[in-house]
């Protein structure tokens, strides 16, 4: 008897990122896919980033997660294609982010390569609302973060400096 | 599926520029963490780095499964001598100062961006799959070394002067990169690459822009006077840092933590 798959997913839904916990694997949308394979079972994960420290961690966490529920043989499958976006971040994974201290992605902002030289030439940038007090008077002050996965901004209103989850 | 016309040894060579490319400069710019001028700039490098690191491993991965020996990425990295390296000479090259880091990384990813959105369109589904995994975060490389090559090119007179000379000094090594040889040739006959040439002319496109924008003076010479990083000879940088990266697993092999 093979436990349902929706079931599976549920169990994901428990495993935290390991660098923001508030946010699960399964809300980040890096669990690609949960299938049986006889009484094997296969678990897709896709990395955010290529190079996340986290990517190696997150298997680990995931495996854990398995073999405490019971389950005996796990095969996992790193999988490239497609790749990560942020538009698989659910709304219950961006209410809790903001709720944190970190500012969600703004979809369809992703960069093209060019997006600095854009925003520079028309002299708009990119607003990202404090996630403490929703001011829109904030200012990038690196274009990466704490991970690979965020830049740093500062509020000009109530002065913190926060986290911001890059669209990608 | 590849081309079948196209002999492994070859793929397995075009793959390990690729992945060279990656990791030495990723191990340059890696260079800098605890070192930056400013805390957000050492953060930005460390995670340039990372993402670099992190493409090397997905070309050695593939690298290795088309040579079918058995050796990993780790035995890639770790295990080849300078001669086996195929990196362009631009990314062997010390890091100078921030301007020339940063300079650098700008005709560096003005090409990486070009070259990975072309094989995105890859005959072979691997080279595609991978290439369109790392554009991404190479695009928003390019965005930020375009945009400090902008400011700090149009900045203060020293940060100006800083950024000319930069661009003066990795002038004669930035053609390298669009230099094809038999190896080229034969991966765009497969379609698996796109011609060099064809790159060229976008990457004459960004630079242009930037480096008006930037107020800084194109170079009056040829830009590829320093070559053969590709068929494995390089400056006698390369030696230094594969000592450094490559000490541990030489003095304890098999090592693992």
């Amino acid at each position: 008897m093979v436990t349902p798959t929706q079931e599976i997913w549920d169990w994901l839904a428990e495993v935290p990122d390991p660098e923001i916990p508030v946010v699960s694997v399964t809300e980040l949308g890096i669990i690609r896919e949960v299938a049986w394979d006889g009484d094997t079972l296969k678990v897709a994960i896709t990395p955010t980033y290529s190079g996340c420290p986290a990517t190696s961690v997150i298997d680990l966490m995931v495996e854990e997660k398995l073999r405490e529920k019971g389950v005996q043989n796990i095969a996992l499958e790193r999988r490239l294609s497609p790749p990560w976006t942020t538009d698989w971040v659910t709304q219950s994974a961006r209410d809790k982010l903001r709720d944190y201290g970190i500012a969600p992605p703004i979809d369809g902002t992703a960069s093209d390569g060019r997006m600095g030289r854009a925003a520079r030439m028309s002299g708009t940038n990119l607003t990202v609302p404090c996630p403490r007090c929703a001011s829109n008077h904030t200012e990038k002050v690196s274009q990466f973060g704490s991970t690979p996965c965020k830049a740093a901004y500062v509020c000009r209103d109530c002065l913190e400096p926060f986290d911001y989850f890059k669209c990608h | 599926m590849v081309a079948l016309d196209l002999d492994r040894q070859t793929l397995f060579d075009w793959l390990l520029r690729l992945g060279d490319n990656a990791l030495i400069l990723g191990h340059r710019t890696s260079e800098w963490c605890g070192h930056g001028p400013v805390l957000e700039e050492d953060i930005a490098l460390a995670n340039t780095a990372l993402d670099l690191i992190g493409h090397c491993q997905m070309w050695y991965t593939l690298a290795a499964e088309i040579e079918g020996k058995a050796r990993t990425a780790d035995n890639l990295a770790y295990l080849r001598d300078a001669i086996q390296f195929k990196n362009v000479k631009l990314v062997e090259l010390p890091n100078g100062d921030m301007g020339q880091t940063i300079m650098r990384e700008f005709l560096f990813d003005a090409f990486h961006f070009e070259l990975l959105t072309a094989l995105t369109g890859s005959t072979d589904p691997k080279v595609a799959e991978i290439a369109a995994k790392a554009v991404k975060e190479v695009a928003y490389q390019l965005d930020r070394s375009s945009d400090l090559v902008v400011r700090l090119g149009d900045g203060t007179e020293e940060s100006h002067r800083r950024m000319q000379a930069a661009l003066d000094y990795l002038w004669p090594y930035v053609g390298e990169m669009f230099v094809a040889d038999a190896t080229d040739d034969a991966l765009a006959e497969a379609g698996i690459a796109p011609r060099l040439a064809e790159i060229q002319t976008k990457w004459e496109a960004i630079v242009t822009d930037t480096l008006e924008e930037a107020t800084l003076t194109r170079p009056d010479r040829r830009p590829d006077v320093h070559t053969g990083g590709k068929q494995g000879r390089h400056t006698e940088h390369l030696g230094y840092i594969l000592a450094e990266m490559q000490f541990l697993q030489r003095a304890y092999p098999g090592a693992e933590w």
